[in-house]
């Protein structure tokens, strides 16, 4: 599961972003590392939420952000982003 | 359409949640100081202002679906064409169909016709949040009524 989330989420950034597709790996920052700011990260989540039938909660991740009651690393580093997503689709289903 | 003040919808005509789309009408002023500058002898609608007026009818759209409780901020135009002049006094009837209702943003797809004539399209991009000022959800309240605004659509669902 985890592959598959991840390799979609690779080629979804690879195609939205133009970043190479070698560049983007599980322990890549989406932000830090990859240079991707919060209105390309939109069209992500966009094509996250269709891909995956889901809705991954920004506002909520951005608020724990800036309340200091999450670190960024934990919602933008592509393998925790990955498990986020993975978690969502299970609740979904269950 | 009080084009000096960036208020370019008129009339909500009709509103429909369920399929998520909604249609506005918009009458272009005769006069405006901006048809003197855009352009002598030749005035036009200016192309970003067509953009505008697609934003806003995407924007009474959200602001149907999120209850009133949200306002959306212009964030991303995509694929816009500009297919025809628009002239003063022209009636458009813009149309916006909500693509998808994310976390803290919206994506839609909006057209401008004037008289069943498609001219102008784009897929815009909104950005989703809390009334950043109670004022300006007053000013949009106020707004609402003026065109119309269909206030059965918060009640609903």
């Amino acid at each position: 599961m985890m592959s598959s989330t991840f390799d979609t989420v690779a080629n979804i950034i690879a195609e939205t972003c133009d970043i190479p597709r070698e560049k983007i790996q599980p322990e890549s920052h989406a932000i830090d590392d990859l240079g991707i700011d919060s209105l390309d990260f939109l069209d992500i989540a966009f094509a996250i939420d269709k891909a995956f039938g889901i809705k991954l909660p920004l506002e909520q991740w951005t608020q724990e952000v800036n309340d200091g009651k999450a670190t960024t690393e934990q919602y933008f580093v592509l393998k925790n982003l990955c498990a986020r997503i993975d978690g969502l689709v299970a609740a979904k289903g269950a | 359409m009080r084009i000096e003040y960036f208020q370019l919808i008129d009339r909500i005509a009709d509103l429909d949640l369920d399929g998520r789309t909604i249609r506005v009408d918009a009458q272009v002023p005769n006069q405006s100081t901006i048809f003197e500058g855009h352009f002598p002898g030749h005035p036009l609608m200016p192309g970003v202002l067509l953009i505008e007026a697609m934003a806003q009818t995407s924007g009474w759209l959200v602001i149907a679906a999120t209850k009133f409780e949200r306002m959306p901020f212009l964030a991303a135009v995509k694929e816009a064409k500009l297919r025809s002049f628009v002239i003063p006094g022209q009636l458009l009837s813009i149309t916006a169909k909500l693509l998808h209702d994310g976390s803290g943003f919206a994506m839609t797809k909006a057209s401008v016709s004037v008289g069943g004539k498609t001219t102008c399209e784009a897929e815009l991009t909104l950005r989703v949040m809390p009334f950043p000022d109670p004022r300006l959800r007053v000013n949009m309240e106020e707004m609402a009524a003026r065109i119309g605004f269909p206030k059965q659509a918060l009640a609903h669902g």
